[in-house]
């Protein structure tokens, strides 16, 4: 649904700002989103200093220093900490990035400010719910489907076959090109999002996969598939340097490819 | 989000794919491709009926050709902007009465417009 003001429970305040670490010379200050279901407040934006100098270089270490040293109920997801598990991404200084790649230095102007995935359900301060997005990739069923009886061995595939699923088959689903996506805002509950149809071209290019008519049938909706307008904010903002346009692009040629 | 206790793949799936939306892609890109081409004509009909006065502008819709090409830039013209704007009522409008009535005005609104402009086309066209 398109809003263009926040609800009123949602209206950001000025939140608290927390003592510079004693001692410390190169402080770098942090400005995050903070909202606790708990409390019933509106969100708050907290203010933190992070000594660079007893630090890691990336965003993603500011802030477990923060959680560290300074206020262990900030709530954040975080796994592998080198762009692989896509449990990181946030907005930072206004783009969706993996906080574990984006380093603090990257973000020249003042703070650091980092706020949720846009336009998600919150569920404590920079962790979106995902519900919604998982079911989407769920529903483009990610897995080989064949008829033909397995063989002994595996599935052939050529070389030519297999360099079609580069560039796709390395989505982490970090979900930073769909929330970045306004069609995914305003429409986030019937249009798949790229993320979900990038997975979607990854299987119906795979040329061991039998059931692309199947596939294309259950895309081939005013919503789902062609809320994408081509804007290319996905492209953008793909942390793993993907581009989802182009698989939505490339889905819909072969829309129209199968019936001229 | 609302409290639903649907699972949330029940959600998602909701009543199925529509079957449907590529014959309008299409459509969009072709009138899209047919627009340059009848849009450029237009501008240039425009400028060559500069200064002809009411005679003028008549005398050069009776020729077929001109009323011809003048009729696929009003079709081709109107065919796309019903459907771009179409497409901006589902990208913003939720409520769905709210989404049908325009969507049944959009449509109304471009067969009026079309059938007007060819009605005058082929008016002058045959000398009324």
């Amino acid at each position: 649904m398109v809003e263009l003001t926040l609800p009123k429970n949602s209206k950001m305040t000025e939140g608290k700002v927390w003592p510079k670490p004693a001692g410390a010379t190169n402080l770098r200050e942090f400005r995050i989103y903070r909202w606790n279901p708990d409390d019933g407040a509106n969100p708050r934006i907290d203010t933190f200093y992070v000594d660079v100098d007893d630090c890691g270089p990336m965003v993603l270490d500011g802030l477990i220093y923060i959680k560290n040293r300074i206020d262990p109920t900030l709530a954040f997801r975080r796994s592998c900490r080198e762009g692989i598990c896509g449990s990181c991404a946030m907005n930072i200084d206004g783009t969706n990035t993996l906080a574990c790649t984006k380093g603090m230095a990257d973000v020249t102007a003042g703070a650091v400010k980092i706020y949720p995935l846009p336009h998600m359900s919150v569920v404590k301060d920079i962790i979106p719910d995902l519900t919604n997005f998982y079911a989407q990739h769920r529903s483009i069923e990610p897995w080989l489907k064949t008829t033909t009886p397995a063989p002994q061995t595996e599935w052939l595939q050529s070389h030519a076959d297999r360099e079609k699923l580069d560039g796709l088959y390395e989505c982490i689903l970090c979900a930073c090109c769909s929330t970045s996506c306004p069609s995914y805002w305003w429409n986030g509950d019937r249009y798949l999002g790229p993320a979900a149809l990038l997975q979607a071209y990854r299987w119906l290019i795979d040329s061991r996969d039998e059931a692309t008519g199947d596939r294309l049938d259950n895309l081939e909706d005013p919503f789902r598939l062609y809320r994408c307008h081509t804007i290319m904010n996905c492209a953008k903002a793909c942390p793993k340097g993907l581009n989802p346009a182009k698989a939505i692009a490339e889905i819909k040629m072969m829309m129209v490819e199968r019936r001229v | 989000m609302k409290a639903d206790i649907r699972t949330p793949l029940g959600r998602v799936r909701g009543l199925g794919s529509a079957r449907d939306g590529t014959g309008h892609f299409w459509r969009q890109r072709l009138t899209a491709a047919s627009n340059v081409p009848l849009l450029l004509y237009f501008v240039v009909f425009l400028i060559s009926v500069q200064g002809t006065g009411h005679a003028g502008l008549v005398a050069a819709l009776q020729n077929p050709l001109n009323a011809i090409a003048m009729l696929l830039v009003v079709i081709s013209a109107v065919v796309h902007m019903r459907i771009g704007m179409q497409v901006i009522i589902e990208d913003y409008v939720h409520a769905e009465g709210l989404k049908i009535l325009l969507l049944m005005g959009n449509t109304f609104f471009a067969v009026f417009v079309g059938l007007a402009l060819v009605f005058s086309i082929l008016k002058i066209g045959f000398g009324g």
